[in-house]
């Protein structure tokens, strides 16, 4: 299929593309990797009439040491995510998500910015992100702003990212130690979960987030809660569903989903405990 | 809009509409048809090629998205009459019927090659689990890869 | 035989491997325009208005037109063919290439847009305003027969045929009613998305000077084609030329006459310009006919060992909206394979056909093939439960000819099976396997209460290949016969030119018909060059399907170069002045007995043909033969295949671990084709047990049309396969060949989900439907535990 006709406008730094955005409004949409936005667009199920294209601002490809986090750069592609020696030291879950994307050539092409700002419930790493306490940086016409992972997924495909905002930075704190584990439960690999567990113990410190388990990104909260009031880990991972909505499709009906986040939450706190 | 890249090693150009898929243009503009398509959804990866030497899908890349970058096509890997050692693998292991899903298998299988040189059989499998073929049941397509690795395969 | 039954890389592959090699969209001509398609939303409506003037209007559209205007461009001489009216009275609703008054199943096409580009088909098609009055839907085989909407709205039912086949009833109704043993079951042969990975599409080119079009088409059967285009547009068949490129795979998908080939053909036969259309993958689950579609009751009768008595069959089969080429034969080429490998003596078999407004049904491979092995082969498995004794057991018991060899056997299906040898092949499936090993491990993790759960399902299939004999179609109904036509010549040079019949896409013809005519003529396969797929150059064919393409096709190449040596031989001979009778060939040189000096090889005697200076009175000057070789009966390959698969108990994921299949298909031309053959027809078998199916809600909405949602396997979900034959040469063919294409998928989808029921027959579970997604897998496991807890458990 093919996207319906529209205006490319290329910019080369995070200021130009949010003049871009003010100029344009709604009727424009930043194109990275291109990997969530193009696919909708060749359905037509998305017709901007304005691209903006800013998969060539050169200073947004970056992952670095911010003492208690790793700031990573939006315009990272996956394979660099998956790869990077400082990530699979200090945060090894989002290096191993981030290998879990798509499929290889997906993660040549796709950044974390654009899968992040994408929000979508059935991918992997927003699930990472919330899972480890991350946040994202919002530029704007008044500036950046700090949103925290928690704050970030808004609705079906929704963000907090305004709509004159660009995402430009994801921060991860650090967790060397920390037990980790992600679940993801699909029929071929190259498909999106029907159900995944993004699970980080550190310290009895614990962050357990669920993919596909409703119309946003999740954090599994009566798990935390349970975990943090001492429960074990079979009467933590019961309570995986709680206050979900999983969707109904082929792959599962939301009885079926729900009994998966539980054997899946319960398989990813005990490995993150191994 | 005008689109320069390097296809093969030689620059070529063309003004397109900027909704152009890599793939159409590789196809329609430079005649390079030995890229298929095989779906719409990013699923089947019939439409591999390299940019900057790392497979990419080229129906989810837009052609000004590639300008000034350099790619490669199953047209630019056998050099002189001499097939390249991944398509002289498939060749010898029988690793293609139709050949449709051939093209961007071999491309893929070199990148995969080119980021893990000695991979496992589970790893080929993993690392082609994004391009589809209906013909082979990949048996072949996997022992093709291995050999080419100078794996066992 | 030197050449033949010795692996040989593939001549083919080296323009396949460089992106040399054409496949329809890759060819294009000066002024072509491309072809949009409007397709309907809506499964079952009213056309009451098409608005063409906003696309019409557009920068770079050519034309635009809706059915009722192709209609009265009195294009059509009839509607789209059905080949196969398999009974006097089958309904057969008329159905042209596009939607005039009222449409069938989504994705009809409603309108047609000609444009400059590629992309402006596309925009232009979409701005086509077209509004539509529902109708009631008919969304499945049990809404067609039970419900009260029909599917046509001038039918007053959507039964389109009874087919019955009971040679005997008396006999049947003895067996069953004597039986100690009886097994009744329930199937359901969901429907499939072909998925070969290159699309359909179409380039028609008229000639400059008018009156003859080409019609590039991605098509199994080019040959076909041309005679039905013919049919139903009018033009003269002379007129026609039909070429199949590079065809990048079919699978039975590519083997009908679709809307698309003949609106490209009349619209550039009316324009004087090239038209062109490709379908696009979403496209195509409504484009292109799906497979399957069949709900199977099968029922077997036993005495007190499990030794068959009778098997009874019913199919509900689902024709989807229109007849096609051979849509409502498909569920009949099974109906004779539904007593298996197996002795009954009584058998019985009716089918009803049903119209629904989903797409139309029509082959894919194994075709009718696979849902019998699926249904004998899941039975058996019952009746070995029920016996009391293991599935290799049961099926030993019943054995043609108690497992040994045979010749020429007819069986209750009223066919006469090739040949035959049973046991052998499956002690070599079960020794490859591991079969004992593996039932050890599956006893200990039993005893160890573990939640993964190891499964070992058998199965052991015949086909129906070489389709087919012209005098069985002929009885069957079908319209056209089953032969295939082969010419064989010398160039003056001594290369050798085959013309063939056959249509490849993908199989490898031009390196097992060189090998066949080197063996024969005792030249170099490199010497050989094989010309198919073509009318203007391969006129006489009747294409590939049905794994005919060896065993008629290839029969053919082999006698027309038995045919090349008589000839080739009298001119050796008349040069030699010797008696024809006292030349020996052999290696590509004739020899006068007793006379070792006095030889010729052929290639000289090809030159002596071209140069006619030295020929027997009257003989005329060329080395070349032609046959058109008309099978005298099918051929049957069999084997055995065993299935390993784990299932989670937890998540339902079942997850395939190993594969064995020990095939036999005769004598094998190219050992390395014939277990690439095998290899990706397992592999699509095993697709349809653990991942595919098109699956639609009640509006008749498709809702996994794409490859994100339609799960055609990659390499990450499928293990390497241990592969075996055994070697039962076929009596219907001098070769003994039998064929191979479609072995893999009729032996795995049964021998999966054996292994799938096997693992979880401790809980009492003893059917899994198809796709058995983890979904699936643990509701059956929620409910056999449900079962067990309120007392119905073992």
């Amino acid at each position: 299929m093919i996207p319906a006709a529209f205006d490319y406008v290329e910019v080369d730094s995070a200021e130009a593309a949010i003049a871009a955005l003010g100029q344009h409004g709604d009727e424009a949409k930043l194109m990275a990797g291109g990997h969530s936005l193009l696919p909708l667009m060749k359905f037509r199920l998305a017709s901007p009439s304005v691209v903006i294209d800013i998969g060539r601002i050169a200073d947004l490809s970056y992952i670095n040491d911010a003492g208690d986090h790793v700031a990573i750069g939006a315009l990272t592609k996956h394979r660099a995510v998956e790869t990077n020696e400082l990530l699979k030291s200090q945060v090894p879950m989002l290096a191993h998500v981030a290998s879990q994307v798509g499929d290889p050539s997906v993660r040549h092409r796709g950044t974390i910015g654009g899968s992040i700002a994408h929000g979508d419930p059935a991918s992997d790493l927003p699930a990472a992100l919330l899972a480890l306490g991350g946040s994202v940086v919002a530029k704007g016409p008044n500036g950046d702003r700090v949103i925290p992972a928690a704050d970030l997924f808004t609705g079906f495909l929704e963000t907090a990212v305004a709509s004159d905002e660009m995402l430009t930075e994801i921060r991860v704190p650090k967790a060397a130690g920390a037990g980790w584990s992600y679940q993801k439960f699909n029929r071929r690999a190259q498909d999106w979960a029907s159900v995944g567990v993004a699970a980080v113990r550190n310290n009895g410190a614990s962050g357990v987030a669920l993919v596909n388990m409703g119309p946003t990104p999740v954090v599994a909260t009566a798990v935390q809660d349970a975990l943090a009031s001492g429960a074990d880990v079979e009467a933590a991972a019961a309570l995986a569903a709680d206050g979900m909505s999983p969707p109904d499709d082929l792959n599962g009906d939301p009885a079926y989903r729900a009994h998966l986040a539980q054997v899946l939450v319960k398989r990813a706190l005990t490995e993150a405990a191994a | 809009m005008q689109v320069e890249v390097t296809v093969n090693g030689q620059a070529k150009s063309a003004d397109v509409e900027p909704r152009t898929l890599l793939v159409h243009f590789l196809r329609d503009e430079l005649g390079l048809t030995g890229t298929n398509v095989g779906c719409d959804t990013s699923s089947c990866g019939a439409c591999t090629v390299h940019i900057g030497g790392e497979s990419v899908k080229s129906c989810t890349v837009l052609a000004v998205q590639a300008r000034g970058e350099d790619i490669t096509t199953i047209e630019g890997m056998a050099s002189d009459g001499v097939l390249h050692p991944m398509q002289q693998a498939f060749m010898e292991c029988h690793g293609l019927q139709c050949g449709y899903c051939t093209p961007g298998m071999v491309m893929a299988a070199t990148s995969l090659l080119s980021e893990n040189p000695s991979p496992t059989e589970a790893d080929v499998r993993e690392g082609l689990e994004g391009n589809l073929c209906r013909c082979t049941g990949y048996h072949n397509i996997v022992k093709a890869v291995l050999q080419a690795s100078g794996g066992q395969s | 035989m030197t050449v033949m039954g010795t692996p040989r890389l593939r001549k083919e592959d080296p323009k396949l491997l460089t992106g040399e090699n054409k496949f329809v969209d890759d060819i294009h001509v000066p002024g072509e325009l491309w072809m949009g398609m409007v397709r309907s939303p809506m499964a079952h409506a009213r056309v009451t208005s098409v608005d063409t003037s906003v696309a019409a209007g557009m920068d770079g559209v050519h034309a635009v037109y809706t059915g009722a205007e192709l209609n009265d461009m009195g294009l059509w001489a009839a509607p789209l063919p059905c080949a196969w009216p398999v009974t006097d009275d089958m309904v057969n609703p008329p159905h042209y290439p596009v939607a005039a008054e009222e449409v069938h199943h989504v994705g009809e096409i409603v309108a047609v847009v000609l444009a400059d580009t590629r992309y402006g088909a596309v925009d232009a098609a979409e701005v086509v305003e077209v509004e539509y009055e529902p109708l009631p839907v008919v969304p499945s085989i049990a809404a067609a027969r039970d419900g009260d909407a029909v599917a046509h709205s001038d039918l007053d039912s959507n039964k389109a045929y009874h087919w019955p086949l009971i040679p005997d009833p008396d006999a049947l109704e003895a067996a069953f009613a004597s039986a100690t043993h009886t097994i009744k079951a329930e199937f359901e042969q969901q429907r499939l998305i072909p998925a070969a990975m290159e699309p359909r599409g179409v380039l028609a080119v008229p000639s400059p000077a008018g009156g003859d079009v080409t019609l590039y088409s991605a098509t199994q059967v080019p040959h076909i084609l041309k005679v039905m285009i013919a049919a139903t547009t009018g033009l003269s068949e002379s007129k026609l030329r039909i070429v199949a490129p590079a065809v990048g795979g079919g699978f039975g998908a590519k083997l009908n006459v679709n809307p698309d080939e003949l609106l490209s053909v009349t619209l550039a036969n009316k324009l004087g310009r090239a038209i062109r259309w490709t379908e696009t993958r979403s496209e195509a689950a409504f484009s292109t006919h799906q497979g399957r579609g069949q709900l199977q009751t099968i029922e077997l009768a036993a005495d007190g060992d499990g030794k068959l008595t009778g098997v009874r069959v019913h199919l509900d089969a689902d024709m989807g909206a229109y007849m096609m080429l051979i849509t409502p034969g498909v569920p009949l080429l099974g109906s004779f394979l539904y007593t298996g490998v197996y002795d009954v003596p009584a058998f019985g078999f009716t089918c009803d056909g049903y119209f629904t407004n989903l797409t139309p049904t029509d082959a894919y491979r194994g075709a009718g093939r696979p849902e019998a092995s699926y249904a004998i082969e899941r039975a058996m498995d019952l009746l070995a439960n029920e016996v009391g004794v293991g599935p290799d057991e049961i099926r030993r018991r019943n054995y043609l000819a108690g497992g040994g060899h045979f010749e020429n056997l007819e069986t209750a299906s009223t066919l006469v099976f090739d040949s035959g040898h049973y046991s052998p092949n499956l002690d070599a499936a079960l020794e490859l396997s591991g079969y004992d090993q593996l039932r050890a491990e599956q006893a200990k993790r039993r005893a160890d209460g573990d939640t993964k759960h190891l499964g070992i399902g058998l199965c052991t299939y015949v086909e129906i290949c070489g389709l087919a004999p012209s005098r069985a179609l002929g009885g069957l109904n079908y319209g056209a016969g089953g032969w295939e036509h082969a010419t064989v010549r010398f160039l003056p040079t001594g290369k050798v030119e085959v013309v063939s019949g056959s249509t490849p896409h993908g199989q490898g013809h031009e390196t097992a018909w060189s090998m066949i005519v080197a063996d024969k003529l005792g030249v170099d396969p490199d010497d050989v060059t094989v010309l198919h797929s073509d009318t203007a150059i391969s006129p006489l064919g009747l294409d590939t399907y049905g794994s005919r393409s060896l065993s008629v096709g290839g029969v053919a190449i082999a006698v027309a170069c038995d045919k090349v040596i008589d000839k080739a031989r009298e001119i050796a001979a008349h040069q030699l002045e010797a008696n024809p009778d006292d030349l020996d060939f052999e290696a590509g040189t004739f020899a006068v007995k007793g006379s070792p000096d006095k030889t010729m090889p052929i290639q000289a005697v090809a030159f002596g043909a071209f140069t006619a200076h030295d020929l027997p009175d009257g003989m005329e000057p060329n080395l070349q033969e032609q046959v058109t070789w008309d099978p005298p009966n099918f051929a049957f390959p069999f084997g055995s295949h065993v299935a390993v698969v784990e299932v989670d108990e937890e998540t339902g994921g079942v997850e395939l671990l190993d594969y064995t299949a020990i095939d036999d298909c005769g004598n094998q031309v190219n050992p390395l084709i014939v277990e690439g053959q095998v290899h990706g027809g397992i592999v699509q078998g095993v697709a349809q047990a653990l991942w595919e199916g098109a699956s639609y809600d009640a509006d008749g909405n498709c809702r996994n049309p794409s490859l994100l949602d339609y799960l055609v396997p990659s390499a990450a979900e499928v293990p390497n396969m241990k592969l075996g034959s055994t070697t039962t040469p076929s009596t219907s063919n001098p070769l003994g060949v039998k064929g191979v294409g479609e072995a893999g998928t009729i032996g795995s989808a049964a021998a999966v989900i054996n292994a799938v029921c096997d693992a979880l027959s401790p809980m009492g579970i003893t059917d899994m439907p198809m796709p058995a997604s983890p979904a699936t897998v643990w509701n059956a496991i929620q409910q056999a535990k449900n079962n067990n807890e309120n007392g119905g458990g073992q």
